[in-house]
């Protein structure tokens, strides 16, 4: 699939923050996005490793000279005690989907290969469906998604993107994709295959 | 050491702590419990206001004007509703100041039980930060990170709601539990890096000018302002809000830019070759087309708020810090100059472009009611206003010498602001001749907090600019509309005079120039309040101009 970055002048940012886990804290981030015109294109959020504070990784979509901004304003809400904005950093990422697949038993077989070449579980195997989970980069999921279409999906769920900062220094795996200016970067757009490990 | 208090005691102590001594409010049957208390606590002053808007600006007028923080009360629904307003002028403009609100009940929450309004729901994007506390022990530590919050960093609004019940509930209150905000970062010194960029660019610049805005206000920076523009000899220009954060009769203050700004400021805006922001947010009225501005010049701006940096305008060198620190690490960093040539260039600029010209005439014009009262009171009173044209004659034509004298409402654009705001300026300056600068519009908005003037004997003069109009409405249907005037006209204005004395408050009026003085002086001697209706001429425009979204290239001068 061909990255994205600028659709109709619209970019995406991957923002990292940690915040307090108290009621009503997702809602002042949403409305600080809902009042700047940022679309949420996904959102990630869980208890972190420390006691009281939870993790959430979102990515944004809005045109540039706003979105580029959002981690400031979100820091200026009292309940994020942190916040990165990692779109240009060196990250890893994962999302997760679970995808429920139409399933005869003359296709099971086939269906059950592309699993394995997938290194995906598959978590539940019913009468007409079998449902698989897999984890990995946005781009192996869609082909994942676009190898079994054929078969009829019944379901696709997908989480929103978590991301970390690597802990090494080797370059190479940065979230390219939602790099919006692309002439400022001093690395080009990764293809599909680097965009989170092999598949 | 901890006590063990109701709800509402804890509150009331807590505020004590906080060092209030004066509360805006009207109760309802929500936050009933907290006035059932207020008689053990006779250090809290409570002023009874007639809306809820005026107990918001009234708060708001005094947090300005004292630097300290405004404290506003009032029931749950509607009683919490009505201080949106006053939240969102408070929050545009950065006025510190903490509103307590009553709930219902913790087990009717949610259930649309009566004069219930989701009142945190409703002021998130209008306060700094709000709470909901939902026990008598989180209490202290609640009203305490609330003054915190509302008085550091970028000050503001902040909101607490308290349901009935937990005001009723026994609590703990330890007045020294620290506390706990690990999410609220408050900035003081700049990195050393950034006022070492910015001193290389102050030293190099042949053009400089100083661009004040309210963080000057906000910060009490008066005297620092001072001495570093004394020092390198730069023009200072203020911001609307940044007025009275330099005195104008200085030969260095260069007026304010902008949309009806003096054309001189907004020229030497354009021509210099660095500005130096010390605590403004590039405010659109000031910008204009942000592509077009001041093209030429490099760029310093000074912010206690980092969200506010390259927000509108891409600059050379942010300093992030408090505008008092950054003052103290600036001033021994710039060199003594003189900028002679610039000086003169400037001086040229205010004598080509008066910009505070009033149109020869025997009418009575707004602009003549302003002068006279800078006059009169020598530029040494506090100034309140309310929105539209009155507004900007107000700040074209009184000549402030006083520090922190000028409360508008710059941001948000509030009328009605004027006559609760002037309340809150007088309570807060017993000792301050206070004058409100009053629209007949926004007057009418919030009158009815005379009767607070009244009942608490503030001496607060009301110059009521009575055009009969929406002026600036006029104005904007004349230029902008093709002089399809809608809705701008007022047939059935009151008698002002009789309105006053109706509240039992001197009435007087003056529809001549030569009458300007005289009422100014006997409304000045009396100690009581005083309403004056000046009937000044019904259309007349505010000039300069910039239009929205425009730049110096559209200024109109003076088109007469
Ligand atoms: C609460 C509120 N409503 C509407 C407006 C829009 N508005 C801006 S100026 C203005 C006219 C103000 O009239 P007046 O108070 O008489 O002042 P004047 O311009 O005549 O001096 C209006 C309606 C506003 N700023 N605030
Ligand atoms: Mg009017």
């Amino acid at each position: 699939m061909a990255p994205e970055g600028n659709r109709n002048g619209t970019f995406q940012r991957t923002i990292a923050a940690l915040v307090l886990d108290r009621p009503g804290v997702l809602a002042r981030i949403a409305g600080l996005f809902r009042r700047r015109g940022f679309n949420i294109a996904s959102l990630a959020v869980g208890r972190s490793e420390r006691p009281g504070l939870s993790r959430m990784t979102f990515v944004v979509e809005g045109p540039e000279e706003v979105v580029r901004h959002v981690a400031a304003q979100l820091d200026r809400l009292i309940d994020v005690v942190e916040v990165r904005d990692i779109t240009e950093q060196n990250i890893v990422w994962r999302e997760l989907a679970l995808i429920k697949v139409k399933a005869n038993a003359g296709e099971r077989g086939e269906i059950l290969e592309l699993a394995n070449i997938f290194r995906v579980n598959v978590i539940d195997i019913g009468v007409e469906s079998l449902t698989m989970e897999i984890s990995g980069g946005r781009q192996k999921i869609d082909s994942l998604i676009e190898l079994l279409r054929k078969f009829g999906l019944e379901e696709v769920i997908r989480t929103g993107r978590v991301a970390t900062l690597r802990g090494t220094l080797i370059e190479g795996e940065k979230d390219g994709l939602f790099q919006s200016d692309a002439s400022r970067s001093t690395y080009t757009l990764p293809t599909p295959t680097d965009e989170s490990g092999a598949v | 050491m901890s006590r063990h208090l109701t709800g509402s005691q804890i509150v009331c102590e807590a505020l004590l702590k906080e060092g209030v001594s004066v509360i805006f409010g009207i109760p309802g049957g929500a936050i009933l419990p907290l006035y059932g208390v207020l008689s053990q606590y006779p250090d809290l002053r409570h002023i009874l206001v007639r809306h809820e808007q005026g107990a918001a600006h009234a708060a708001d007028g005094y947090a300005r004007s004292t630097g300290t923080v405004g404290v506003a009360f009032a029931t749950s629904g509607p009683g919490s509703t009505n201080l949106i307003t006053g939240l969102a002028t408070a929050m545009m403009d950065s006025v510190p100041m903490v509103a307590i609100t009553g709930q219902v009940g913790r087990a009717a929450i949610g259930t649309d039980a009566f004069q219930e309004t989701d009142i945190t729901g409703a002021t998130m994007p209008v306060t700094k930060h709000n709470y909901l506390v939902m026990r008598a022990d989180d209490l202290g530590r609640t009203v305490h990170e609330a003054f915190h919050i509302a008085r550091t960093g970028r000050p503001g609004p902040v909101l607490i709601d308290i349901p009935k019940d937990v005001f009723i509930e026994m609590g703990n209150y330890d007045p020294d539990e620290p506390i706990d905000l690990p999410g609220y970062k408050v900035p003081g010194k700049a990195d050393e890096a950034q006022v070492d960029a910015a001193a290389k660019l102050i030293n190099e610049s042949e053009r400089p000018v100083i661009l004040a805005g309210h963080g000057v206000v906000l910060s009490r920076s008066f005297d620092e302002l001072r001495e570093f523009a004394e020092k390198a000899q730069i023009p200072v220009i203020t911001t609307l809000l940044g007025i009275s954060s330099f005195p104008e009769n200085h030969v260095l203050s260069t007026g304010f830019p902008g949309m009806h700004g003096m054309a001189y400021a907004s020229l030497a805006l354009d021509q210099a070759d660095l500005i130096i922001n010390f605590g403004s947010r590039f405010d659109d009225r000031i910008v204009g087309d942000a592509k077009r501005f001041s093209v030429g010049s490099k760029k310093i701006h000074v912010d206690i708020d980092p969200a506010e940096i390259n927000k509108m305008i891409t600059v050379e060198a942010p300093v992030v810090g408090n505008i008092k620190d950054v003052f103290g690490q600036l001033i021994p960093k710039v060199n003594k100059t003189t900028h002679v040539e610039w000086l003169q260039h400037i001086e040229h600029l205010k004598a080509e472009h008066p910009s505070l010209r009033i149109p020869e005439t025997d009418r009575l014009m707004g602009q003549h009611v302003v002068k006279a009262l800078s006059d009169v009171t020598k530029g040494q009173a506090i100034i309140t206003t309310g929105v539209g044209q009155h507004q900007m004659w107000a700040a074209q034509h009184y000549q402030f010498t006083n520090a922190n004298s000028w409360l508008s409402s710059g941001g948000l654009g509030t009328m009605g602001y004027e006559v609760p705001s002037a309340i809150g300026a007088q309570v807060g300056n017993p000792d301050r001749l206070v004058w409100s600068i009053c629209g007949d519009g926004g007057f009418q908005m919030t009158l009815m907090e005379l009767a607070t003037a009244v009942e608490n004997n503030l001496p607060v003069k009301y110059a009521i600019l009575n055009n009969n109009h929406l002026g600036m409405i006029t104005q904007w249907q004349a230029m902008f509309y093709e002089g399809d005037y809608q809705a701008e006209t007022y047939t059935g204005n009151p008698d002002f005079v009789k309105l006053a004395e109706a509240y039992g408050i001197k009435g007087l009026r003056a529809t001549t120039q030569d009458e300007l003085e005289g009422v100014i002086r006997e409304a000045n001697a009396h100690d009581g309040p005083v309403v004056i209706d000046f009937v000044i001429e019904k259309v007349d425009d505010v000039y300069p101009m910039i239009p929205a979204g425009q730049s110096v290239e559209e200024l109109i001068e003076d088109p007469n």
